[in-house]
């Protein structure tokens, strides 16, 4: 496979591992302020004490990896987006610092106001995901020089503020069945009511979405259609592994509508992990769906097709890729060893020590 | 003002703040070592209480550290685009592979360093210890590296690509090993180790001016004190290492550092004074011969000054001549407080001197300022340059933003900053305040420990 092909994948593959894991984090404190009374927001928080930091790792290895294997595709990116991952950072720095802090302090203002932020910046960084990825899908002015030109509102729209909304509701479904296998008694109850709610806004938001997307961008099914409808942009590797891609992805979707309908039946049944588990893969599945149709295309020009940059255009020199991908190599399984055995060490329930947050 | 300044004050400013928590990290992740080491070694209950401390103090620091450090990542796409496609092929693999190596490894231990104590057994939280205290420091490596290299530029061939050229790798190692990344590893390592031994310093002489905690306070003092003196000892020979590697790649930096105008042998160090560019002329207290001295080895070697290259290629000169000379005279102090605390260390009166404890307390001030004033005048002194000799900052900036957007990024960072550090500063003076649980409060970890595994596991599912 060629290194270009290989680095698009080990980026979705951090981008999966971030969704999924940071996901539930972000949900978490999206959730956060359900909890009523200090020891149940303890609890939410200690129910990702241990863990948060390492899921946010995989958001800046995929930046650096980004910036490595697609620097014109990191520079386009962010520089588009200066206000939105502004408020990103700001968020996220929020949301950091909350987690550490707000139980240093007995006093219930100190606490509050930690709290608050915790979940602000969880709940705005959760959205701001979801406008960056309709933007992507959407497309955006991006000139000859790759630069972006057009303002911050031009990023704003009804579909992007739609997809926004849904990473919000995702997010939290995800922490919703998250926190079920985290917590017990009062706080479990109370969530598994929430849960329930958040999993018909999830299906209704994924349902219309889809079906707008398909209307809208019809050309991100390209690589759904067995060679039936044309890519953006018809790379000679593309047309020819189209019918081999389309039997993927078809997979993929038929294993998505499996897990989903597997949500409300563990919710129901108290399957707690295969639960989580299967709100795990609907998000790597629709991680999986934003690559597969964007592929090879990673930022899409709404001035010209011409000025898009796909795989080939955003990369750095094969020489590049080809090094960095044996650093990565070597790297991913450290990375894999430390992941399952932190979640291995701190799996059950949480409780509160003298060691909590 | 323009996109550009902006820019430029937001990075500054925002890598600035970040350097504060690091260096911390860096230097109490040896100190949390070397004491669990002892822990484990001795089993005396003193030291679980020391380790235990010192890693709440340490948490503090590093979730700022994280929090603030992500931004740096972000902030070269945002406001430097034409910058991060130049350099992006080169500069971009160091901060991938300090992800991989360096991110993954310090979270996830870190995990474990946290609230592993009843989790696993002593031995596993000793490494994971050492595992967090590796991570920072491979986490300096790597971004060193990428730093480095725009500082002194190898192993690259200049390309056109999309209209506009760009700087692809020749060679990866060749990269890593540029010939500044390893003097600024060390010379950066050592400052962190002077910052978080200085930070111990500090709180444990207030315990001991309190008569309080005192075990704890004299058996940690003991222990940073060490690492202070033989790293501010070594840090000299380190930053003369340093200082000859830029006077080799960057001579232009290294005229402004020393403010040296006319090329000439028998070169003069100025040891402190005041640069004036309308006169090119630097007042002060100089030995001559000593910077010539310094670099080659011999007093007649001739040094080159700033009027050999254009003014516009110049640094502002006075800005960094003033850090780098304050860097310097911090050094010293450092290297003399150390002497004195052996002096009376060794008389067995170190604990009874008074006015030397009270000096100890704000003592951890001066390894920050030496930091952040050595850094701002390796960075200062780069200017006009983006990465030495091939892009200038002027060229960098990303042409997209507007100077509202960066007006109103500036003016959130500055206030959630202020709130960040004033938050910071109150949690470790409550936590000092609290200062160690007592031997009573903290279940020990070899107790609780034997009480875990004989009830068959983990307390969970």
């Amino acid at each position: 496979m060629e290194y270009e092909v290989l680095w698009y994948l080990i980026i979705g593959i951090l981008l999966m591992g971030y969704a999924v894991l940071d996901g539930f984090d972000l949900g978490v404190g999206a959730l956060h302020l359900f909890a009523k009374g200090d020891h149940q927001r303890r609890l939410m928080l200690n129910s990702i004490g241990p863990v948060w930091d390492g899921n946010e790792v995989w958001l800046i290895t995929a930046g650096g990896a980004l910036f490595a294997a697609f620097p014109e595709i990191y520079a386009t990116a962010f520089s588009s987006f200066y206000l939105p991952f502004m408020f990103l950072l700001f968020a996220l720095i929020f949301r950091a610092v909350s987690i550490e802090f707000r139980s240093k302090e007995q006093s219930p203002k100190w606490r509050s106001f930690w709290d608050v932020s915790f979940s602000v910046g969880s709940i705005l960084a959760s959205i701001l995901y979801g406008v960056a990825i309709g933007n992507v899908i959407n497309g955006f002015p991006i000139g000859a020089d790759h630069e972006f030109q057009g303002n911050v509102l031009s990023l704003i729209t009804p579909y992007t503020l739609l997809t926004g909304l849904f990473s919000l509701v995702l997010f939290s479904m995800h922490a919703s069945l998250y926190l079920i296998l985290k917590t017990e008694g009062e706080l479990q109850s109370k969530i598994k009511k929430i849960a329930f709610k958040l999993f018909g806004a999830f299906f209704i938001l994924y349902a219309l979405l889809t079906i707008i997307t398909l209307f809208k961008h019809p050309e991100m099914l390209a690589n759904f259609s067995f060679g039936k409808i044309t890519p953006l942009t018809p790379h000679p590797l593309i047309l020819k592994n189209q019918i081999a891609l389309s039997y993927f992805a078809w997979t993929v979707v038929l294993l998505n509508l499996l897990a989903i309908v597997n949500i409300p039946r563990c919710l129901i049944k108290g399957l707690e992990l295969q639960g989580f588990l299967s709100s795990a893969a609907s998000i790597l599945a629709v991680v999986m769906f934003f690559a597969l149709g964007l592929f090879p295309n990673m930022l899409i020009s709404n001035i010209s097709s011409d000025y898009s940059l796909d795989i080939y255009n955003g990369s750095s020199s094969p020489y590049t890729l080809k090094t960095m991908f044996h650093v990565a190599i070597w790297g991913m399984p450290f990375v894999l060893i430390y992941t399952t055995l932190i979640y291995r060490t701190y799996r059950g329930k949480t409780k509160i020590t003298q060691d909590s947050y | 003002m323009d996109v550009e300044i902006l820019s430029r004050i937001q990075f500054g400013l925002t890598a600035m703040f970040h350097f504060i928590f690091p260096p911390f990290s860096i230097g109490l992740g040896l100190l949390l070592v070397i004491y669990e080491s002892l822990y484990l070694l001795t089993k005396k209950s003193v030291y679980e209480k020391i380790t235990r401390f010192w890693i709440k103090i340490f948490a503090a620091n590093f979730s700022v550290g994280v929090a603030t450090g992500i931004v740096l990542e972000f902030e070269f796409g945002t406001n430097w685009s034409k910058y991060s496609r130049f350099v992006g092929d080169i500069f971009g693999s160091p901060l991938a592979a300090e992800g991989i190596f360096a991110f993954f490894l310090e979270s996830g231990f870190l995990a474990i360093l946290l609230f592993g104590w009843n989790r696993v057994k002593p031995i596993t939280h000793w490494f994971s210890t050492l595992m967090v205290a590796l991570g920072s420091m491979m986490s300096a490596f790597w971004i060193i590296v990428a730093n480095s290299w725009q500082q002194t530029p190898v192993a690259y061939k200049i390309v056109e690509q999309n209209g506009s050229s760009r700087a692809i790798i020749t060679d990866f190692w060749e990269v890593v090993f540029n010939p500044s990344s390893m003097p600024r590893f060390f010379h950066t390592i050592l400052g962190s180790y002077l910052q978080g031994s200085f930070l111990v310093i500090s709180i444990c002489a207030f315990y001991l001016l309190k008569n309080k905690h005192q075990e704890f306070a004299k058996k940690s003092i003991f222990i940073a004190l060490s690492v202070a003196v033989l790293s501010s000892v070594a840090q000299p020979l380190l930053g003369h290492w340093h200082a000859q590697v830029v006077a080799k790649y960057q001579p232009v930096k290294m005229a402004a550092y020393e403010g040296h105008f006319e090329t000439s042998s028998n070169a003069p160090l100025t040891l402190f004074g005041w640069v004036d560019k309308e006169s090119q002329t630097t007042y002060g207290v100089k030995v001559p011969g000593l910077l010539s001295f310094l670099i080659a080895g011999k007093t007649d070697h001739t040094v080159l000054g700033l009027n050999e290259v254009d003014q516009e290629l110049w640094p502002n000169i006075n800005q960094v001549f003033q850090s780098y000379h304050l860097m310097i005279a911090i050094g010293m102090v450092l290297i003399l407080i150390s002497f004195v605390s052996l002096y009376w260390h060794f008389r067995k009166k170190l604990y009874d001197k008074k006015w030397l404890l009270k000096l100890y307390i704000p003592s951890v001030l001066l390894p920050i300022m030496a930091n952040q004033a050595g850094w701002f005048s390796a960075e200062r002194g780069r200017q006009p340059w983006i990465v030495q000799g091939l892009l200038k900052t002027s060229e960098g900036i990303s042409p997209s933003i507007a100077s509202w957007e960066v007006l109103t990024s500036l003016t959130f960072f500055i206030l959630i900053y202020i709130l960040l550090f004033f938050s910071w500063v109150y949690i470790l003076n409550k936590e000092i305040q609290h200062g160690p649980d007592s031997h009573e409060n903290i279940e020990s970890g070899y107790q609780k420990n034997k009480l875990f595994l004989n009830s068959g596991g983990t307390s969970g599912v």
